[in-house]
């Protein structure tokens, strides 16, 4: 038996392999081992048998379910991820560099939100109850109710074409550039999901910090004569971080998914709009590939935030021992 | 909303004499401003939705004009990419979003609620399972799965129905199962097993009625969502296919006039907008009336 911290962790790690593989095997057996004919399925019906029996070799579907999936994942695991039909390149040169763009925008996205959703937490719940905390929170609620691409939509509007021409409406990035040197490019993709997860961080941050602020050891500093900021931002706000971390975690995995929509407005290289043009084209090596890449944050962001939840909480912690 | 009125029978075994708990929730959560601002909101959303085909000036896919041609008394609107009315395809193009919409939000409580039943009242080794099965779905985002069933079988709009539906369900079951699962406990349900009855009458009549509340709540969030998959879905060009008048379709379709002619997209965005912020204040509403009558009924 594993028992304590370390314990925990390897526990929560393996749970999430567990889950990657399952996921693995829904991808799979959603993309290739549906009932008929999935080269069919990609050519259209005029296919010749010739183009037909080329794509079953190339697809591996000559051989049963089982065969093919476990090639599939030993190709996986080795990083040997087919070819992709459209590109007739390997898969992995395909999405290699779409994953840095991606990742360099998920990153701006995480250091702008978290930071300006954990200051709007603190000063509304500071401020409870005034016009300015309802005021914020119909406004975030609202904004949180706006799918992606809503926002994205109108954000173009109004700074990219309609109302202020201040930003490009498309992120166009030479391939053989790095996303962070078009920093005009970032502005518009980064914004859409800033707006897209800060309001869900600013709720559960607003919570922790009310419970925080009625806790005794505030009321402790403010008797001492602490000015209110201090009290505010060296003794609460730390405190009421805690809780918030899983919540974070969470939205960060929530943008592995956004940025497949945002990507597509903004025709950023990433690997969302990849896999929005491999759906359309039917290139099946690159959908399994991407789902499984994005599937792959998403599940490791959970787990992530599971262990630093513990970790963080001293309550939790001790309970493990 | 209504289709959690849809799944719930009538709880006459539980508090004959006080109003039904839900009632009671709906009672409150209109006293909040949020929720009558949202009820318009949805209220005009829907009315354009439903009776908007009946006052179009033209047919949804007639051309009128030149393309990107601006508002005139023939098109108040302006015409689309192609030069048809945008008046007409925005007044035609609400059904599609909304109705498929609804379809994946009752799928997804029907199935997440019966898991989440069947969870909370199983065996142990069958609740694992169930819920296992669940995470493996939210480990991937949402659209992520649609994508991959849409990569498959094609923009087929019963596939969207489905694979939406199906993305519902994980929460709706944890939800579900997690309100139950100490409803199970009680003694109420002991009296009933004790008296004989069926299991799928003890999960209806007796425990469902007293999760309404949580679900309630839940749906509404579940719905704000299935508009925005749904919408976005075809927005990426998954769902309804050309030439059909849609609201995410048309937002597409007129993207790359935005600087000539806005309104093609700025009035299909605008209504999808609306239409969920008018769902989640609704939720909103229910959501602090809930925790309002949890918290002994205090202030609002």
């Amino acid at each position: 038996m594993l028992h304590g911290i370390s314990g925990f962790i390897i526990r929560r790690l393996l749970l999430g392999l567990l889950t990657l593989l399952l996921v693995s095997l829904v991808v799979f057996a959603a993309t290739q081992a549906l009932p008929g004919d999935p080269a069919r399925a990609i050519l259209g019906r005029s296919a010749t048998p010739d183009s037909l029996r080329a794509l079953r070799e190339q697809l591996n579907l000559n051989q049963s379910a089982i065969v093919q999936y476990g090639d599939w994942l030993k190709g996986l695991v080795t990083g040997d991820l087919g070819t992709s039909l459209a590109a007739h390149e390997p898969v992995s040169q395909v999405i290699g560099k779409r994953i840095e763009n991606s990742a360099v925008l998920m990153l701006f996205a995480a250091l702008i939100s978290i930071p300006l959703a954990v200051a709007i937490g603190a000063v509304t719940a500071r401020r409870r109850d005034s016009t300015f905390d309802h005021g914020m929170s119909v406004g975030l609620l609202g904004l949180a109710a706006l799918p992606e691409f809503v926002v994205a939509i109108l954000l173009v509007v109004l700074l990219g074409t309609t109302v202020f021409q201040v930003l490009p409406a498309v992120s166009l990035i030479p391939p053989q550039d790095h996303a962070w040197e078009h920093p005009k490019e970032l502005v518009l993709p980064v914004l859409t999901l800033v707006i897209a997860v800060t309001p869900y961080i600013s709720r559960i941050m607003r919570a922790s910090m009310v419970e925080v602020l009625e806790s005794d050891y505030v009321e402790m500093a403010r008797l001492k004569g602490m000015p209110e900021q201090k009290v505010l931002w060296r003794h609460a706000v730390p405190n009421g971080i805690a809780p918030t971390i899983q919540v974070v975690a969470l939205n960060l995995a929530y943008l592995a998914g956004g940025i497949v929509v945002v990507e597509f407005v903004f025709g950023y290289p990433g690997i969302g709009a990849a896999f929005v043009d491999a759906v359309a084209n039917r290139d099946i090596p690159v959908v399994q590939a991407l789902a499984i890449v994005i599937a792959a944050v998403y599940v490791f962001l959970n787990v992530a935030a599971d262990v630093v939840t513990i970790l963080v909480s001293p309550r939790l912690r001790t309970s493990l021992r | 909303m209504t289709e959690a009125a849809a799944v719930q029978p009538t709880p006459a075994l539980t508090a004959p004499t006080q109003p039904r708990p839900v009632v009671l929730l709906l009672r409150r959560a209109w006293r909040q401003t949020r929720t009558k601002v949202g009820v318009v909101l949805v209220l005009l959303l829907v009315g354009i939705a439903v009776i908007g085909p009946f006052l179009a000036p033209h047919s949804p896919t007639e051309f009128v004009a030149a393309p990107y041609a601006h508002p005139s008394s023939t098109a108040l609107l302006g015409t689309d990419s192609l030069g048809r009315d945008v008046l007409s395809r925005f007044l035609w193009g609400g059904r599609s979003v909304l109705g498929l919409a609804l379809a994946a939000t009752a799928i997804g409580l029907a199935l997440g609620v019966t898991i989440g039943l069947v969870a909370a009242y199983a065996s142990a080794t069958a609740d694992d399972v169930l819920m296992r099965a669940m995470d493996v779905i939210l480990a991937f985002p949402s659209l992520v799965l649609a994508l991959v069933a849409v990569a498959t079988v094609g923009p087929q709009l019963w596939l969207l129905v489905l694979v939406v539906g199906i993305t519902t369900a994980p929460r709706v079951s944890r939800v579900t199962r997690g309100s139950s699962v100490e409803i199970v406990e009680r003694d109420f349900v002991s009296a009933a097993e004790a008296m004989g009855e069926s299991r799928r009458k003890i999960l209806l009549g007796e425990i469902l009625p007293n999760v309404a509340s949580p679900l309630l709540v839940e749906a509404s969030l579940r719905l704000t969502y299935s508009i925005g998959l749904i919408a976005a879905l075809s927005f990426l060009g998954f769902g309804l296919q050309p030439p059909a008048a849609d609201w995410g379709l048309m937002i597409n379709e007129n993207r790359q006039g935005l600087t000539v002619q806005p309104w093609g997209v700025v009035a299909p965005v605008l209504a999808i907008a609306l239409l969920t912020i008018g769902t989640s204040l609704i939720g909103d509403g229910v959501a602090r009336a809930s925790a309002g009558i949890e918290r002994g009924g205090g202030a609002e």
